[in-house]
C-alpha cells in the first residue's frame, strides 16, 4: 500500500535528472503533494509563490512560454476550485505545457473533512478543452503517468491520493494516456473505475463471482480523453455498465461514460460515487463506507443493472 | 528598435492622432469593442513598441525579444493598431477585427503576430510576466517582461499575489505599466472601489514606482529610461491617463468602455481628432 502522491514525487525527481526543462511552481503544499522531493534535488528549478494558487498557475504558464515544463501542485480542492479561471485561461485556452498535479483527491483524504476532500475535480477539469485528465490506480501507475506528462505536450491534470492505495499493476504493464486496461475479465457486466475504486471493483467482482455473476473490471485511469472503444466494446459484450469513482456522481467518470453510452451503445448503467453531498471528518475506510463507495455498494449497483438487462 | 537621440514630439503627437483614428475606425467597422481603454493607452503603446521594447516585427518569435503581456486584453484595438503600425501585419487586416475567421480576436490572442498570450479575463497578466522573468533568469537571458494592466483590473486580488511574487524573487527585469484611466465598466474607479493610495501600494509591495502623465511622451520615455537601472526591484509605471482620451464625448465616460461608435459618432470623433 503506497499513496499515489509518492509515485509522482519520486518519479519527478528521476525525470529532473535528464530533463533540465522540468521546473516546479508551488503554493506551499509541496510537502503534502511530494513535490518537495524535487525541491530538495533541484532547488534552482523550484519556485514557491506562497499560498497563492492563482499566481502559481499564471507563473507556470509564463515559464512554459519559454519552453519549460512546469509542474504545479496543490490539494485538488484548492487548485481546481480556487484557480479555475487561471486553469481555464492560462493553461487550457493558451494550451500551455503546464502539468497540474493535485493530491488529496476524493473522500479518502479523511480527517481534514469536507473542505479538503475534492469530489468535483474530474467534472471541473474534463469540461475544459485541450486538457487530459488522469487518476492513477496505484503508485506504479502514478510514476508512469508522471513520465507521460513530461513527455507529451499540452495541459494535463493528475489526481493523486493522500491515502495509501494497494498495488494493482506491475512495472512491465503498459500505460498509455487514454487507453483503459481490463483488470479482470467477465461477460455479465462491466465495472469501470478509477483510482482506489478499481480495488473496490475487483473486490466486488470477487463477491459477484460467488453468485455466478462474472464482472469485467476496467481501470479507466484516463478520464479525458475517455477510452470510448473500450466503453463501447464492454457495453456490447457485457450488456450493462457500472462506474465507480471517489467523486460526485454528477459530471465525473460516470458522467463521461454515460455520454459515450447514450450516444453509441445504450445499455443499463449505474453510477457509484458520492451522491450530491459534501464529506466530513473520519477515517478513509469509515468515509468510504458512509458515502457508499465500498465493494458491497458496487455489488448492489451491479445487481440493479443486471435486472434491467434485456 | 532603440531609443533615438532626439525625440520628435510633434511627430509622435501626429502618430498618436492617427492611432486614435485607426482605433475608432477599427471598432466602428467591427460594430463592437472597447474604445475607452484603447484610446487611453495610445502614448504608452507608441513608447513601448516605438522606443522601449526590443522586438522585430519581421521575426515575431525572435528568441531574445522583450515580451509584452497585455493583461487588459479588452484593450485589443489599441494593441492591434500598434502592431499593425509596427509592421506585424497589414493595416488592411484591422477591418477583420472581431469577425468570423479573423486573427484579430475580440480580446488579444496569439493568432495575431506579436501577441504573446491570450487574455481577456482580468488579473492574469502579471503572473505570466513573472513566469517569463523567472525563466529568463534560469536561461541567463537578458530580455525583459512587460505587462500592461488596466486600473479597474487592480481590484483583482491575483494582481497583488503577482506583485508580491515579483518583489520576492527580485524580478528587476519586470516592468508593469498601469493605464490609470480612472474609469471602469460601471463608472469611476474611485467610486466603485478606490485604488488610492496607489503609488504607496506598489511601493509597500516592494516595487520601484514612477508616477507620470501617461499622455506625455517625454515623461513616458524618461520613466521607461529608468527601468533596468534599479537592481533587485520590479518596476512599475503608473501612467495617469484619461479614458477615451482625445474624443470629448468619450473622455472619462464609462458609457464608452465597451461600445462602438456609430457612423455619426465616428464622423464627429474623427473631426475632433483633426482639430
Amino acid at each position: 500500500m503506497i499513496a499515489t502522491r509518492d509515485g509522482f514525487g519520486k518519479e519527478l525527481v528521476e525525470l529532473g535528472k535528464s530533463n533540465p526543462n522540468i521546473v516546479v511552481v508551488s503554493a506551499d503544499l509541496e510537502d503534502a503533494t511530494r513535490a518537495q522531493l524535487f525541491q530538495q534535488a533541484y532547488p534552482d528549478r523550484f519556485f514557491s509563490v506562497g499560498i497563492s494558487e492563482q499566481d502559481m498557475v499564471g507563473t507556470a504558464a509564463g515559464l512554459s512560454l519559454l519552453g519549460f515544463i512546469p509542474f504545479i501542485n496543490s490539494f485538488a480542492v484548492f487548485l481546481t476550485n480556487r484557480a479555475y479561471d487561471m486553469l481555464r485561461m492560462d493553461v487550457c485556452y493558451n494550451n500551455t505545457n503546464v502539468k497540474i498535479i493535485c493530491s488529496h483527491g476524493g473522500i479518502t483524504v479523511g480527517p481534514d473533512g469536507a473542505s479538503a476532500q475534492c469530489l468535483e475535480d474530474f467534472a471541473l477539469m474534463r469540461v475544459l478543452p485541450n486538457i487530459k485528465v488522469v487518476c492513477p490506480v496505484d503508485e506504479i501507475e502514478a510514476r508512469k503517468a508522471t513520465r507521460a506528462f513530461a513527455q507529451q505536450k499540452g495541459p494535463m491534470y493528475m489526481r493523486t491520493s493522500r491515502a495509501p492505495f494497494p498495488i494493482l499493476t506491475k512495472e512491465a504493464d503498459p500505460f498509455v494516456i487514454g487507453k483503459a486496461r481490463v483488470m479482470r475479465e467477465g461477460k455479465d457486466v462491466t465495472i469501470i473505475g478509477c483510482g482506489i475504486m478499481v480495488s473496490e471493483a475487483l473486490a466486488a467482482a470477487g463477491m459477484l463471482a460467488k453468485e455466478n455473476i462474472q464482472a469485467r473490471v476496467v481501470n479507466m485511469h484516463t478520464i479525458k480523453p475517455l477510452d470510448e472503444k473500450m466503453i463501447i466494446e464492454s457495453a456490447q459484450q457485457t450488456g450493462a455498465i457500472v462506474t465507480a469513482e471517489e467523486h460526485q456522481i454528477h459530471g465525473g467518470l460516470g458522467g463521461g461514460v454515460a455520454e459515450v453510452v447514450v450516444r453509441h451503445c445504450p445499455v443499463p448503467m449505474e453510477i457509484v460515487g458520492v451522491n450530491d453531498t459534501f464529506g466530513e471528518s473520519g477515517g478513509p475506510e469509515e468515509l468510504m463506507a458512509l458515502y457508499h463507495l465500498k465493494d458491497k455498494d458496487i455489488v448492489a449497483a451491479v445487481k440493479k443493472v443486471i435486472k434491467l438487462k434485456k | 528598435m532603440t531609443r533615438s537621440a532626439s525625440i520628435d514630439i510633434p511627430k509622435l503627437k501626429d502618430q498618436a492622432r492617427s492611432y486614435r483614428r485607426e482605433i475608432l475606425e477599427t471598432i466602428h467597422a467591427a460594430g463592437s469593442g472597447h474604445p475607452g481603454g484603447s484610446l487611453s493607452a495610445v502614448e504608452i503603446l507608441i513608447a513601448l513598441y516605438g522606443f522601449q521594447m526590443k522586438h522585430d516585427p519581421q521575426n515575431p518569435l525572435w528568441e531574445d525579444r522583450d515580451r509584452l503581456i497585455v493583461s487588459k486584453g479588452h484593450g485589443s484595438p489599441g494593441i492591434y493598431v500598434a502592431l499593425a503600425n509596427a509592421g506585424y501585419f497589414p493595416k488592411e487586416e484591422l477591418k477583420t477585427f472581431r469577425k468570423l475567421g479573423t486573427r484579430l480576436q475580440g480580446h488579444v490572442h496569439t493568432k495575431t503576430p506579436g501577441i504573446e498570450f491570450n487574455t481577456g479575463s482580468l488579473g492574469h497578466g502579471l503572473s505570466v510576466a513573472n513566469g517569463i522573468a523567472l525563466g529568463a533568469k534560469i536561461l541567463n537571458k537578458s530580455f525583459k517582461a512587460y505587462c500592461l494592466l488596466g486600473d479597474g483590473e487592480l481590484q483583482e486580488g491575483s494582481v497583488w499575489e503577482a506583485a508580491m511574487t515579483a518583489a520576492h524573487f527580485k524580478l528587476d527585469h519586470v516592468c508593469a505599466i498601469v493605464d490609470y484611466n480612472k474609469v471602469q465598466e460601471n463608472g469611476l474607479v474611485e467610486k466603485i472601489k478606490n485604488l488610492e493610495p496607489l503609488a504607496e501600494k506598489w511601493k509597500s509591495f516592494g516595487w520601484e514606482v514612477r508616477e507620470i502623465d501617461g499622455h506625455d511622451f517625454s515623461a513616458l520615455l524618461k520613466a521607461f529610461g529608468d527601468f533596468g537601472k534599479v537592481p533587485h526591484k520590479p518596476f512599475v509605471i503608473i501612467a495617469n491617463t484619461i479614458k477615451g482620451k482625445g474624443i470629448s464625448f468619450m473622455e472619462l465616460n464609462a458609457g464608452w468602455h465597451g461600445k462602438a461608435p456609430n457612423k455619426e459618432q465616428l464622423v464627429k470623433a474623427l473631426k475632433e481628432l483633426e482639430g
